[in-house]
């Protein structure tokens, strides 16, 4: 037997990897994973393409069994993660023997936990991509007893690390105004531009909620605008004025009033926002968004270049403190047996 | 007014030739989504010439093979293209440049359509809202199944789901509202009626569109080598048949066709 053994899986989990861009016309939205970034880290660790599929963990990991010779790597948002009975930092890459347990359990901060293997996941590919989109019927979650395939891996190092690029935490996320702003009364985006959001109890793939106390923030004459095509990012206003950013699986069209777009750089940060997280809405112009876009692409680029060894050292340790992967409040394992 | 407005309304005035005003565009109108997608509008609600317009606006701009261009699809009025950031102000000149060159409500669409026909159960359980919606539209049921499995439909866009079309435009009777509460779920290849078009499922979905015809037709095969079988500007006409003919399609024909046939229309 060759791959990785799925024993116990979170109840959201999939493969996912850049997504299949071209089929806007067709009715498919390019889908692939929530935090691209967190691809792009994998991909670096194990010096291999960030095309390669990984497995895209929401909440909650699972247990793993090696039936193979295998390199991993861990990246997004950071999780409790075992290895035999051996601790592992987050964002780093290791040597997975055949036989090796590997438990990782709930997400300590963000959503989004990434299991990256050397060579990346193997499975069918459809236009061109390997990455589940689950509301178009390609794919389907990861389930107990899958027995994932891998791909050949020409090897690469083992034992690395990244830093950790801070995108836990919410935070203010930059917007493009769009064609559709002017729909939106100027007190209302005033308002959309000051207003304290947290992150609401409806998120997935398609779209993410936020919700501000106080008025909506509905557009003249709501319901009569046109279907047009939508783009990730685009933040949507549902008829009750509450605000939903739509992300990578989002339908290719719709006829809500949308305020504007999320710049594509800070799209982690709204995928990675747990339930109450705060966030701010600031328009940028176009010249400001081309830049920090830009800064965003070349920081995906560097990334091999910032790949330091993973060592032992005092400093460490702190790290792992820091981490709570030895005095934390939650341990790696415990509830993993309430699955079923 | 906001930045990013002001700089939006700069674009219209710039590469649009006429001043736009908020609230009053005079279309076609160049408008941005997102960093990188320029949307060409030619008209504020749905009209078969401004279907056309972008039809073929579309497939000009595809032919001109400008660089920077990622991708390209059509709405209902609009044409959309994903452009490299980098890229962004020059393709927008270009595509400007090309909205200029003719009328594009009188042009005619494009080339490379096909014609779809497609057998269709009306009524019966199979789709059980058939004589609710002939009523709606003011029909007898005969007079609705002449005028529903006659009219020749056209692709208007493709959207809401893989491959799924909206399909228009039927006459003025079938002007008729989506219903307040929603059918739970309707199964795919179903044929769905309201504001003049057809929706023809290519996934089992709740809807508030009225079920009146059933198909074997599948919209989206994510398992063949061409997953898509509708192209936007691609006919339609759905041929009545007996459920008996339904079910002997639907075990003899496992291409996902339900028993059509494809022709290219001449162009």
């Amino acid at each position: 037997m060759t791959g990785l053994l799925v024993q116990q899986i979170g109840p959201a989990c999939s493969l996912q990897d850049l997504g299949r861009p071209g089929y806007l016309d067709r009715g498919l939205s390019c889908g692939g994973a929530a935090d691209v970034l967190a691809l792009h880290e994998g991909a670096a660790l194990l010096g291999q393409s960030p095309g390669c599929a990984a497995l895209e963990m929401s909440g909650l990991g699972g247990r793993f069994v090696a039936q193979q010779h295998l390199r991993i790597a861990l990246t997004g948002a950071p999780m409790q993660a075992v290895l035999d009975d051996k601790s592992l930092i987050w964002n780093a890459s290791y040597a997975m023997r055949a036989g090796q347990v590997l438990s990782i359990g709930g997400a300590r901060a963000g959503v989004y936990g990434y299991l990256h293997v050397g060579g990346g996941f193997d499975a069918p590919q459809i236009l061109g991509s390997r990455a589940a989109h689950l509301t178009a019927g390609i794919g389907e979650l990861v389930q107990a007893g899958d027995a994932l395939a891998i791909c050949p891996d020409p090897g690469g190092p083992v034992g690395q690390r990244l830093p950790e690029q801070a995108r836990f935490a919410g935070g203010p996320l930059r917007v493009l105004a769009g064609f559709q702003t002017p729909l939106f009364a100027q007190d209302v985006q005033d308002r959309f531009q000051t207003a304290n959001f947290q992150r609401a109890a409806r998120a997935n793939r398609m779209g993410v909620q936020v919700e501000a106390p106080g008025q909506g923030f509905a557009a003249q004459g709501q319901l009569n605008v046109l279907s047009e095509i939508i783009v990730p990012g685009d933040i949507q206003m549902t008829g009750d004025g509450q605000p939903f950013v739509l992300m990578s699986e989002c339908q290719t069209t719709g006829g809500y009033p949308r305020i504007g777009t999320v710049l594509p750089c800070d799209l982690p940060l709204i995928a990675q926002a747990p339930l109450g997280t705060p966030i701010r809405f600031q328009y940028v112009d176009r010249a400001a968004a081309m830049t920090a876009q830009a800064a965003f692409e070349a920081h995906l680029q560097g990334l091999r270049g910032k790949v330091q060894p993973l060592l032992r050292s005092p400093a460490e340790i702190g790290g792992l403190l820091s981490y709570q992967l030895i005095s934390g409040a939650i341990s790696a394992t415990a509830g993993m047996e309430d699955w079923g | 007014m906001l930045r990013g407005v002001r700089n939006w309304l700069t674009v219209m005035r710039c590469k649009g030739k006429r001043v736009i005003t908020v609230g009053d565009p005079t279309f076609p109108v160049l408008q941005h989504v997102g960093l990188s997608g320029l949307m060409v509008s030619f008209a504020r609600q749905l009209s078969e010439p401004a279907n056309r317009a972008a039809l073929a606006f579309r497939q000009a701009v595809d032919q001109a093979g400008i660089v920077g261009i990622e991708e390209s699809a059509t709405s209902l009025v609009s044409v959309f293209f994903r452009i490299a950031p980098d890229r962004f102000d020059a393709v927008q000149d270009r595509v400007s440049d090309l909205l200029a060159t003719q009328n594009w409500f009188q042009t005619g669409l494009p080339f490379g359509r096909r014609l779809w026909q497609v057998p269709t159960v009306y009524g019966t359980d199979l789709a059980p809202q058939f004589e609710e919606a002939a009523a709606a539209a003011g029909l007898s049921p005969d007079a609705a199944l002449r005028d529903l499995s006659t009219t020749r439909v056209r692709v208007l866009t493709i959207g809401f789901a893989p491959g799924q079309p909206y399909l228009g435009t039927l006459g003025q009777p079938w002007d008729i509202p989506r219903q307040t509460a929603l059918t739970p779920r309707v199964p795919p290849g179903a044929l769905v009626v309201a504001l003049r078009q057809f929706v023809l499922f290519s996934a089992e979905t709740p809807t508030g569109w009225r079920h009146v015809g059933q198909t074997a037709f599948r919209c989206f095969r994510p398992d063949a080598a061409q997953p898509f079988a509708l192209a936007p500007g691609d006919e339609m006409l759905f041929e009545p048949v007996s459920p008996k003919d339904y079910v002997r399609i639907v075990a003899q024909d496992g291409s996902g066709n339900g028993g059509a046939t494809c022709n290219e229309i001449a162009a």
